[in-house]
């Protein structure tokens, strides 16, 4: 089996405070591969330094065969991101925002109608395209993202907490989208998500990453297996503890970065 | 590369195109400083001018201003792209960076120049009448540089802000003191010895100078050295903000 993403001692280092030490892991081609950890585990910086939005402090990322420091222009048309906070243009419309995704990952013009078309259809939103974002419901919005995240036809798409908020319909429905492409157009998945059951409903390779570091990894089965429970939710509080944690607690830094994040929302 | 620039500039046109408060609203300042300025201080500056009229004079500073404000506003949009996520979206395309500064800049420039036409023809209104047609075919050109080199300064400066928080700063110690000192409302003559110089140092006070000499036919530097200035002056400023915005984390 190939793997469409390989990464090796990917570190993150804020100032004095490190987020991601040193993991490696690798995603096989074609498959669904859930990325799980309590909050600020050092799930999201991971995925921004894979996408990236952000700059590792050390260690190789390569995506589709593409080093994603070197050959970030390569690496940024193989994939596709669905991102944990909103990113969509509320004044343009649902169908402003895909041309505008569609025009800059270059989908050639005679093939972007019918792209954008079939995008939309996947998710329910053609007859709504003409509506401005900011008149969505939050799981019209997040619809519309992963909508957005296919018009380019990515090797792999990047799905972050992609169902947070989300009513049980709107869940279902998502998930069923994502495995119709990862079957029918062999789209290589990575996802992470607080629902276990989703996860261990969807994927087929999981990694649990702690405090910045990998714990454990392998398939549901396996760790199941390996950590003694019935279900990946009992496997996750067995290897993860039962504290509940705060993004924002820590050291000073911590402390600095989630203030920032909450006034960003 | 074409498409690029022209969607990214697009997004912003249709934002401003949009935002009918925002245009109307941003109309008032200028209007504002056209009538108390040019009616208040019109009588001083004739006496003291032997016989000038002010509104000639006061005309292309308040273009230029409203070219200022519109300007640095557009490119300092950016923050609020990243506060409401749309950065990333942006940021992650396989796009050069640079095809980004410059859709960006294109974009703001150009909101900046159709507000600088609508102030214009208020003037017109107001009584102020340009020279010639070519004269205004310079002026555009003045009006255009102005607009670049404000929206490239917005767009550096937001690549280095994370949040609306120093805004205040911006527009106080630099934006108001760039318009107050460039010599759009009062001739840059006479002038206590750190006044001059600084207004010396202000980009604005050659854009001012040229757009008057072109449009009003009033110059102290000459509209070719103007020219010059401003000229460099923008493709300074897009260079190092292209420098920056490629260091930028989402």
């Amino acid at each position: 089996m190939q793997n469409i993403l390989s990464v090796q001692s990917l570190t993150k280092k804020f100032d004095d405070f490190t987020a991601v030490k040193d993991i490696s892991f690798n995603v096989e081609t074609g498959s669904i591969f859930a990325f799980l950890g309590p909050n600020g585990a050092g799930k999201s910086t991971t995925i921004k330094m894979l996408t990236t939005v952000l700059k590792p402090t050390s260690g190789k990322i390569s995506i589709n065969g593409f080093n994603v420091l070197k050959e970030q222009d390569q690496a940024r048309a193989s994939f596709g991101i669905v991102f944990q906070d909103p990113s969509l243009d509320e004044e343009l419309t649902a169908y402003e925002n895909i041309v505008y995704h569609a025009v800059i990952y270059k989908v050639p013009k005679k093939e972007r109608d019918e792209r954008i078309k079939k995008a939309l259809e996947i998710v329910g939103l053609w007859n709504r395209r003409e509506d401005y974002v900011k008149n969505y419901s939050g799981g019209m919005k997040r619809r519309l993202e992963i909508a957005r995240a296919l018009v380019h036809y990515p090797k792999i798409l990047f799905l972050d907490e992609p169902t947070v908020g989300l009513d049980p319909q709107t869940r279902n429905s998502i998930w069923s989208h994502i495995r119709g492409l990862n079957k029918e157009k062999g789209m290589t998945i990575f996802l992470t998500t607080h629902y276990m059951e989703e996860a261990e409903a969807v994927a087929d390779q999981i990694a649990i990453i702690d405090h910045g570091k990998i714990i454990e990894s392998g398939t549901v089965e396996e760790i199941k297996k390996r950590t003694e429970t019935q279900s990946l939710e009992e496997a996750f509080l067995k290897l993860t503890g039962r504290d509940i944690r705060d993004d924002n607690i820590g050291d000073k830094t911590r402390k600095r970065r989630g203030i920032r994040r909450r006034i960003r929302h | 590369m074409i498409e690029v620039i022209y969607i990214l500039w697009l997004r912003q046109l249709k934002h401003y195109w949009r935002s009918k408060p925002r245009l109307l609203g941003s109309l008032g300042q200028p209007l504002l400083f056209l009538v108390t300025f040019g009616f208040g201080f019109g009588p001083m500056y004739a006496s003291a001018s032997g016989g000038g009229n002010y509104l000639d004079f006061l005309a292309p500073g308040i273009v230029s201003m409203s070219i200022l404000f519109t300007a640095v506003f557009s490119g300092l949009e950016v923050i609020w792209d990243r506060q409401f996520g749309f950065l990333k979206e942006t940021m992650v395309a396989p796009i050069s960076r640079t095809e980004i500064m410059i859709g960006k800049t294109l974009g703001g420039a150009t909101i900046a120049m159709i507000q600088g036409l609508i102030v214009l023809s208020l003037t017109y209104v107001l009584g102020f009448r340009i020279l010639s047609l070519a004269s205004l075919a310079l002026g555009l050109v003045f009006m255009f540089l102005i607009a670049i080199f404000f929206t490239g300064l917005g767009l550096a400066i937001a690549s280095m802000m994370k949040d609306m928080q120093g805004f205040q700063l911006i527009m106080n110690f630099l934006i108001m003191p760039i318009f107050f000192l460039s010599g759009a409302l009062f001739p840059l003559e006479n002038l206590p010895k750190a006044i001059y110089f600084i207004s010396r140092i202000d980009p604005l006070t050659y854009g001012v100078d040229g757009l008057r000499g072109a449009i009003a036919g009033m110059s102290t530097f000459g509209v070719f050295n103007d020219l010059v200035v401003i000229g460099l002056l923008s493709v300074l400023v897009c260079t190092v903000g292209a420098f920056l915005f490629s260091k930028v984390e989402a």
